[in-house]
């Protein structure tokens, strides 16, 4: 129960939350719901894991499994963009192939043994820094790194660049977008893809660098699900959703750390005693997230602020959205 | 829409193709149109599919023909395959009535599980004595597990209509509240003897089959199709009614096409959500307590094999009509028996993510006219 240890374990398994929510934020700010994050998630964690597996080289696998993420979310939006159908139902198809066919692909991988990880670092100057320093800086997966450069750059990405401006354009009014010349469809398009290639990125995380293996649906548990419920917590910000997925995960390792030691606080621990009692615990980071949601909810309404105002309506042209 | 597309500066190097296509909205749908797209969507992912499973090593004739003998093949299995279309039966209605609303009701796999525990816990607490005749036992352990779905299903209506909470969000994670919440009961309170299973239900429990009767009628020995796939047609009969003939249906089927002239109309939108929600819990409650008491006859942790999730694809397969519901459940049943001996097991899954995709690409045909016109030099 030492919090330095807590926190440093929620920084390095927060990453995976963290990729998911910036790359849904992308598809989300250009007006596309995609609701396929766990399916991506469970296709780039596989690839990656069974390139890594079969060549040794995790980097490999780490870029195979990116692009497998992007992959599979072209499907989505071609459904959604192109045909125009239901944002929801297709991101739930997509969940149900991406678990399918990493299922599929997965097949012979529970068995196999340790594969070289990608490499941990502890950033010199930084890390000697009291309480930040060994929380985010000492000995953590280089991805860690990789998601510290990964939020500001979207966050001034979406709020201060001219394509940005246009991202926003195309979630929020797309007919006026249209009218100043931006090409609707190319541009969601384009950032279903980015938010596939994050959600990738981010199931190559968990089998590469945060918990490696590979153990069927197992292996991301519901971590697209709870990305997609961070979004609505980070109102869109890719700031916000890097606290909350740092802060979740955390919160996550508490829970698990609670059932260690014989006694808590004096008293004696009835996890440790019980272990029937566990599955309470296990349920409280799923609870959490329904309550973080009310809560901003209540929030969003009272101030007028939330989803990008054409998300979820396919773009016609010439055509008024419902 | 017919004015050509204004001139731009080419600012990039385009491909260009002899002709284009363009989407038209249709003024109205021919009536034979929807029946015919749905099959259309099932063969070309059937094909799709069959084409994946080649390319992983498999043989797809094989196997698309193992599957039809391995569900309709005889007697016995067209039995079984209705025993596993009966849950689909009750959770796709579950769907299908919250999706005419566009509620997305996702947690049919939670709402079974807690209408499966509910049902239990009448025998299992118990409620009634030992010894107590089914006609007691039966009727409330339906009425039991309808109240613990209906319940489990009204958390994500009420914060919907309270509070506008994402209901897709909240009905997802309660899924893995009530897996945990099952978990707790098999492996704590309920269990038989440390396994991760409770005790057998009392035989006034167990709803009853064809082979009970095979003292009478010899021909249904073996049967394993019980009571509750009769229960979910009658649910089908009368969701047909809610959502047809009823005021509340009327008022679902208003919202669902038009939210904003539904609340212009004086409909209460929140309490119409709560209901919904409820009744869609309630119908999912009522398949796991089909489960448990017609098939299992225990509660144990893998009761369903993603019913609730596969009721999504019934729901939209059939397009939300329930008699469609019923059609849809029998061939997913049949995959979902028949896919039991399929490997890699994923393949099922996958099968059913292919369909669902193909299903929703399908619906461009019906909402537009594609036009393919030669490109005017």
């Amino acid at each position: 129960m030492d919090p330095t240890i807590i926190l440093a374990a929620g920084v390095a398994s927060g990453t995976v939350l963290l990729f998911a929510a910036v790359g849904e934020i992308f598809a989300e700010r250009s007006g596309v719901i995609n609701l396929g994050v766990e399916g991506m998630m469970l296709i780039g964690a596989v690839v990656a894991f069974g390139t890594a597996v079969a060549t040794g080289d995790a980097w490999l696998g780490l870029v195979l499994g990116t692009l497998a993420g992007g992959l599979l979310s072209v499907l989505h939006a071609i459904v959604t963009i192109s045909f125009r159908a239901e944002q929801v139902v297709s991101g739930l198809a997509l969940t149900f192939l991406g678990t399918g066919l990493a299922r599929v692909l997965g097949e012979d991988l529970s068995k196999a043994g340790a594969i070289s990880l990608l490499p941990r670092i502890t950033v010199p100057v930084l890390s000697s820094i009291p309480v930040i320093g060994p929380i985010f800086f000492t000995d953590q997966s280089v991805l860690v790194y990789v998601g510290f450069i990964v939020v500001p750059v979207a966050w001034y990405w979406i709020g201060r660049t001219r394509p940005g401006l246009h991202l926003r354009a195309v979630g929020e009014n797309p007919a006026a977008a249209d009218t100043l010349g931006v090409d609707v469809a190319r541009l969601r398009y384009a950032y279903v893809v980015v938010g596939g290639l994050f959600a990738g990125l981010a199931g190559a995380a968990i089998t590469l660098a945060v918990s490696p293996g590979w153990f069927g649906d197992l292996t991301t548990s519901g971590q697209g699900w709870i990305a997609v419920a961070l979004v609505i917590f980070a109102q869109w910000s890719p700031l916000r959703a890097a606290f909350g997925a740092f802060a979740f995960a955390a919160i996550r390792r508490m829970l698990l750390d609670i059932q260690g030691p014989q006694d808590l606080f004096g008293i004696p621990n009835p996890f440790y005693h019980d272990h029937t009692l566990t599955f309470f615990l296990q349920m409280l980071p799923y609870i959490l997230v329904i309550l973080v949601l009310v809560a901003v909810s209540g929030e969003a309404m009272r101030k007028r602020i939330g989803a990008p105002a054409a998300l979820g309506i396919p773009y016609v042209r010439g055509e008024r959205g419902h | 829409m017919t004015a050509p597309a204004p001139a731009r500066a080419p600012s990039r190097v385009r491909i260009a193709l002899p002709w284009s296509v363009r989407l038209e909205r249709r003024l109205e749908t021919p009536r034979w149109l929807p029946a015919m797209t749905t099959v259309g969507a099932v063969v070309v992912a059937l094909l799709i599919s069959g084409v994946v499973l080649a390319l992983a090593g498999g043989e797809p004739i094989p196997a698309f023909v193992h599957i039809v003998r391995a569900s309709f093949g005889s007697l016995g299995v067209i039995s079984d395959t209705l025993v596993k279309a009966t849950p689909l039966i009750l959770t796709g209605l579950a769907c299908a009535l919250a999706f005419r609303m566009r509620l997305w009701n996702i947690g049919a796999e939670g709402q079974f599980l807690m209408g499966a525990w509910g049902a239990s816990a009448v025998v299992l607490i118990p409620i009634v004595p030992a010894g107590t005749p089914s006609i007691i036992t039966i009727p409330l352990m339906m009425a039991a597990g309808m109240l613990a779905g209906g319940a489990y299903g009204a958390i994500p209506g009420i914060l919907k209509a309270v509070r506008g909470v994402n209901e897709i969000i909240v009905t997802l994670m309660l899924n893995y509240v009530a897996a945990l919440w099952i978990a707790y009961w098999v492996f704590g309170p309920w269990s038989e003897g440390g396994f991760q299973l409770t005790a057998q239900f009392p035989r006034e429990a167990w709803l009853p089959r064809l082979s009970d009767f095979a003292d009478a009628i010899p021909a249904f020995s073996g049967l394993t199709v019980h009571f509750g796939f009769v229960i979910a047609l009658v649910a089908a009969v009368l969701v047909r009614f809610l959502l047809v003939r009823s005021r509340l249906g009327y008022e679902i089927r208003l919202i669902g096409d038009s939210p904003r002239a539904a609340r212009y109309a004086g409909i209460d939108v929140a309490r119409t959500i709560v209901i919904v929600f409820a009744l869609s819990g309630a119908l999912a409650g009522l398949a796991g307590m089909s489960e448990v008491s017609g098939v299992v006859h225990r509660l144990q942790l893998a009761i369903s094999p993603g019913y609730g999730f596969t009721a999504i694809i019934v729901a939209y397969i059939a397009k939300l009509n329930p008699y469609g519901v019923v059609v849809a459940s029998i061939a997913f049943g049949a995959l979902i028996l028949a896919g039991r001996e399929i490997q890699p097991s994923g393949i099922p899954a996958m099968i059913q993510g292919i369909l669902l995709f193909s299903l929703i690409a399908s619906e461009v045909v019906l909402r537009y006219r594609v036009r393919v016109t030669r490109r005017v030099a």
